[in-house]
């Protein structure tokens, strides 16, 4: 299509510098830094995609990816089915609704670190309430020695600061279905499940897909709160692949290797957001191919 | 099928409302009649239609069908079908399995769905797209499938259509009304069509409700209606252009409108003041030469008749002359006097023939 | 002046709008009908300028207007939904336009005075829209598009979500209300009742396609394509296949001959066409042409009947004037004048009315 106007481009123009420099420049100084080995000195030579198959064969990355695969699956599991039946639950009208979307929003205002150290005191057995209140009913709980403890830790921790995320996305697209569908789905009879399956599931689509790429990206670059609480801990537990590649970069200063992991873990993001794309909308487009769907009259 | 009565039954949305929204009715309508409820916008017809449905529960009075209170019970246990004005489609089923979705919800045996399926998929013409995928119809096709899982039940108490035709094309509209006309005649079901559209209501319905403000103002056949409007409201709502209300007064066997006597033929009891003349275009002649003299103010073709906008010293006339009809310069109007209504107070005191 | 030269636009392989060429006037009321998805919307855009043609040119007043933004050129639209600032009054809502493009506010004062006069919006002025009847929000609307002098007004069924009453009564304003300014305007709708109340020129869309302009009651008396006299039928136009063989006319599907004779018409393929109000119960001339068929269902409305009945298997209407109640399936004889039978080449063009030889 033609440019119809050009001073379009002049009013994206800070935008774009914006993303230049901020996105483009930084991503393009780690790729030359994957490719390359240094001895200091601001002396770099060519070492190709040597870098590379280090990362890939090395046990320690797979591990780290493999936790961290694990982690999104299971906050993916947890979030998203709690989010939608919590949203079906909320109220519609009335006063409940706005009391409802200000808890929900309350833990979504609270900054990543804090939500962190708010947790890892929590946590602890000898101030903590949640520690000292387990260990006082004779739970066995310790998150910096025991793997499940901490993995739990983490778990309920990202649900309490994330479910509500999609609890407010599927809530919008709820409340934009039409009265008329329900009124037609109890002529017809349908049960609650029927309902949920036919009318609310298809019309939250887009909103279901945002969440997912929304939760799923957040999740695998988790870094900030396991840093706080576990430290990546006990061992290695709950070193993920973000915890991994800042101990390698900052904690070794192994630039290369951080840097083609980098590359690497960018690249997988990348992929698996595509996959959840393609599979969620590849519905629609099947269903787009009849006649006249769209037209505008 | 059932019967269906409304005992006093009245609604309104809020306690704090002052209006009601539907006002103390009571009615009964017969099983396996076509019912219309005909009226303007905000006249309580969707309101009362609801009601009946059991989408809304009324402030007062009493559903009944066939003699059992429904009141209380919810829309599913009331065995109602009822077609929206905007198409509702299940997006992710495809045509037969949208039409197929009542049944199912109510356990039918597949045998049964399958034939009552394929039954209204040849009724809306629709064979051939029955694996499509609903989402990907036009608006038309949605709204014919929303039609089609209205009929697809068989053992229902009630159709009720609300405006199903608003969206649909001119031509299509045609078509589907005729397609309903002809299933009322072959099935016998009890239905209720609410609608704002004179056409659709009266070429529907063998009694037509007309509303207007929350209460009835008139139920009769088409020709009822159209000969004897019991209110000016009821003649100027159906017809098109509705009937001409000429404020006159009454002398012996004559009505005077403007200075002009117009002989009645017959002997009126009604007197005083608010007298006014209900007359339909159809029921008056143009003539060059006889009849009393008005102006011609517009002549509009509308193709199968031409309406002509006559004045009578301040009061406007319409007349309806056929296709081809030359028009006088000095026009006159012939005025059928057995066709003439009186009204006094907008409410009809003397009926012509 | 609007001058549209072969316009066609395509959305993903399917033609919305093919080879259009149409030259609108100012002062005068141009009307787009058709069914839904002829292309009255797509056309409005292309219009409008909301959209791009694929190919073709679309002029105002002698220059080029593709690729002028919409916001410079000086448009009015009024869309099938009421669409007003809800928040601003009636007075706001119609000063909108002129305020946006810094009009004086006296001069923007006697404008909406002007208009709200015409639509008879006086008494409203101080109100918001949210409180009005649809009527008359869309009057405000309505308003709004008027009172900007815009060059090119455009109409989208305007009066479609309206009730049948009220629809009735803005239809008999809006001829006169058009008359009184120098605009370019264009109706779209797909009422035929609608086109004819409003006059003016008709442009007849059929699949994208432009099938017959003209100004609107020759269009509808004088249709050049069966496609015209279909699309400007209410109730939908009677029609059969023929083939000519001899002289004499068969039915295309069982060969079947019907009693009409073929005059001077070449053999071929025909489609005869009758409009519903042109059948009646008694013969008029005894040179009318008698159609007989069986009867399906009768559909009263007080004053005209709509007889459907089946022609040699084709569904056909006969609208009669007063009440003749029609049982099923009883047999029934039409007839119709012989300038009211159309027909209409292999090509769906208008050859001529029928010359009819009885039974």
């Amino acid at each position: 299509m033609k440019i119809h106007n050009n001073k379009a481009w002049l009013l994206v123009l800070p935008v774009l510098i914006l993303v230049a420099i901020s996105a483009i420049i930084p991503l393009m100084t780690v790729v030359n830094y994957s490719v390359q080995d240094s001895f200091g000195n601001n002396e770099f030579f060519w070492v190709g995609t040597e870098w590379f198959q280090e990362v890939l064969n090395s046990e320690r990355f797979h591990n780290a990816l493999q936790r961290t695969l694990l982690f999104s699956a299971l906050v993916l599991a947890i979030e998203i089915p709690l989010g939608i039946v919590i949203a079906l639950a909320m109220p519609r009208r009335g006063i409940g609704v706005t009391i409802c979307l200000v808890l929900m929003a309350l833990p979504l205002l609270i900054p990543w670190n804090v939500v962190g150290t708010i947790w890892q005191v929590f946590g602890r057995v000898d101030i903590g309430l949640l520690g000292y209140g387990l260990a006082n009913l004779g739970v066995d709980y310790n998150y910096t020695q025991d793997t499940l403890d901490a993995w739990i830790t983490l778990l309920v921790m990202d649900v309490w600061h994330w479910t509500s995320l999609v609890v407010l996305l599927c809530y919008s697209g709820l409340v934009a279905i039409p009265e008329v569908y329900y009124q037609a789905a109890r002529i017809d009879g349908a049960s609650r499940w029927a309902i949920f399956r036919y009318i609310q599931l298809p019309k939250m689509k887009r909103v279901l897909l945002i969440a997912v790429l929304l939760r799923f990206m957040d999740s695998f670059m988790i870094y900030t709160e396991p840093f706080v609480i576990t430290g990546g801990g006990p061992g290695n537990a709950t070193t993920f692949l973000s915890i991994d590649l800042v101990q390698m970069a900052v904690g070794q200063f192994d630039l290369g290797p951080a840097a083609a992991m980098s590359i690497v873990y960018f690249l997988i993001i990348l992929a698996l957001c595509w996959v959840f794309y393609t599979v969620m909308t590849s519905y629609e487009k099947q269903a787009g191919t009849g006649a006249g769907g769209g037209r505008y009259e | 099928m059932a019967s269906i009565e409304l005992q006093g039954v009245a609604h309104r949305y809020a306690a704090s409302d002052p209006k009601y929204a539907v006002n103390w009715l009571d009615q009964h309508w017969q099983d396996g009649g076509a019912y219309a409820l005909l009226g303007p916008s905000g006249c309580g017809k969707t309101t009362l239609l609801n009601i009946i449905s059991g989408l809304l529960k009324p402030t007062e009075g009493k559903v009944v069908f066939d003699g059992i209170d429904m009141t209380g019970l919810r829309t599913e246990q009331r065995n109602i079908a009822q077609v929206f004005q905007f198409p509702v489609v299940y997006d992710t089923l495809s045509v037969a399995e949208n039409l197929a979705f009542p049944l199912r919800n109510r356990g039918f045996a597949r045998e049964e769905i399958e034939s009552r399926v394929q039954e209204v998929l040849a009724l809306l013409g629709m064979q051939s797209r029955a694996g499509q995928r609903a989402s990907s119809l036009n608006a038309d096709d949605k709204q014919k499938i929303s039609l089609g899982r209205g009929l697809v039940r068989s053992d229902v108490n009630a159709i009720l259509f609300d405006e199903p035709l608003t969206v649909i094309d001119p031509h299509l509209k045609w078509q589907l009304r005729t397609e309903l006309k002809k299933i009322h005649q072959r099935f016998g079901h009890t239905m209720i069509y609410v609608t704002h559209d004179q056409t659709e209501a009266l070429t529907f319905a063998d009694q037509v409700i007309v509303m207007y403000d929350g209460s009835v103002v008139q139920i009769g056949t088409p020709q009822e209606l159209f000969d004897r409007p019991q209110h000016t409201f009821v003649g100027q709502f159906i017809g098109s252009p509705g009937m001409n209300v000429l404020a006159c007064e009454i002398d012996g066997a004559d009505a005077v409108v403007a200075g002009n006597r117009i002989g009645l033929q017959r002997q009126i009891s009604a007197a005083g003041v608010g007298l006014e003349l209900g007359i339909r275009p159809e029921h008056i002649e143009l003539s060059a030469s006889e009849g009393i003299a008005v102006q011609i103010v517009a002549v509009e073709d509308v193709g199968k008749h031409l309406v002509v906008r006559t004045q009578l010293a301040e009061q406007q006339i319409a007349v309806i002359v056929q296709e081809g009809t030359p028009i006088p310069e000095h026009a006159f109007l012939k005025i059928d006097p057995a066709k003439l209504n009186l009204y006094q107070d907008s409410f009809l005191v003397d009926a012509g023939s | 002046m609007l001058e549209l030269r072969n316009v066609t636009r395509k959305v993903s392989g399917e033609t919305y709008v093919d080879d259009i060429s149409l030259t609108l006037q100012r002062g005068e009321l141009n009307i787009l009908l058709g069914p839904n998805l002829a292309g009255k919307t797509s056309l409005m855009r292309l219009m409008a300028g909301l959209d791009k043609p694929d190919s073709g040119s679309i002029d105002f007043d002698g220059t080029s207007v593709i690729g002028v933004p919409v916001q410079r050129r000086k448009i009015a639209m009024v869309y099938q939904q009421f669409i007003n600032y809800p928040t601003l009054t009636v007075y706001d809502n119609i000063a909108s336009p002129m305020t946006v493009i810094g009009r004086s506010k006296a001069d923007i004062k006697r404008r909406v005075n002007e208009v709200a006069e015409l639509l008879d919006l006086k008494d409203f002025l101080g109100r918001t829209p949210d409180t009005l009847s649809g009527g008359q929000q869309q009057r405000v609307a309505l308003a709004r598009a008027l009172a900007k002098d815009a060059d090119l007004v455009l109409l989208d069924e305007p009066l479609a979500n309206l009730d049948f009453k009220l629809r009735e009564e803005l239809r008999a304003e809006l001829p006169e209300l058009f008359a009184e300014m120098g605009s370019v305007f264009v109706y779209a709708t797909s009422e035929p009742t609608e086109a004819l109340i409003l006059g003016g020129n008709t442009a007849c869309l059929h699949e994208g396609r432009l099938v017959q302009f003209g100004a609107t009651l020759d269009s509808y008396r004088q249709p050049a394509v069966l496609q015209t006299a279909k699309i400007f039928s209410d109730p939908p136009l009677n029609t059969i296949d023929l083939q000519c063989i001899n002289g004499k006319f068969h039915l295309a599907d069982s060969g079947q001959v019907l009693p009409l004779s073929a005059a001077s018409n070449p053999d071929g393929n025909y489609t005869l066409g009758i409009r519903p109000h042109h059948l009646t119960m008694r013969a008029q001339q005894s040179s009318d042409i008698e159609l007989s068929g069986k009867v399906s269902v009768t559909e009263l409305s007080g004053s005209e009947s709509y007889v459907h009945f089946d022609f040699f298997d084709e569904d056909w209407v006969a609208l009669l004037h007063g009440i003749n109640d029609l049982a099923g399936q009883q047999p029934v004889n039409f007839f119709v004048q012989q300038q009211h039978a159309l027909l209409f080449d292999a090509q769906n063009r208008f050859v001529s009315s029928i010359a009819g030889a009885g039974r």
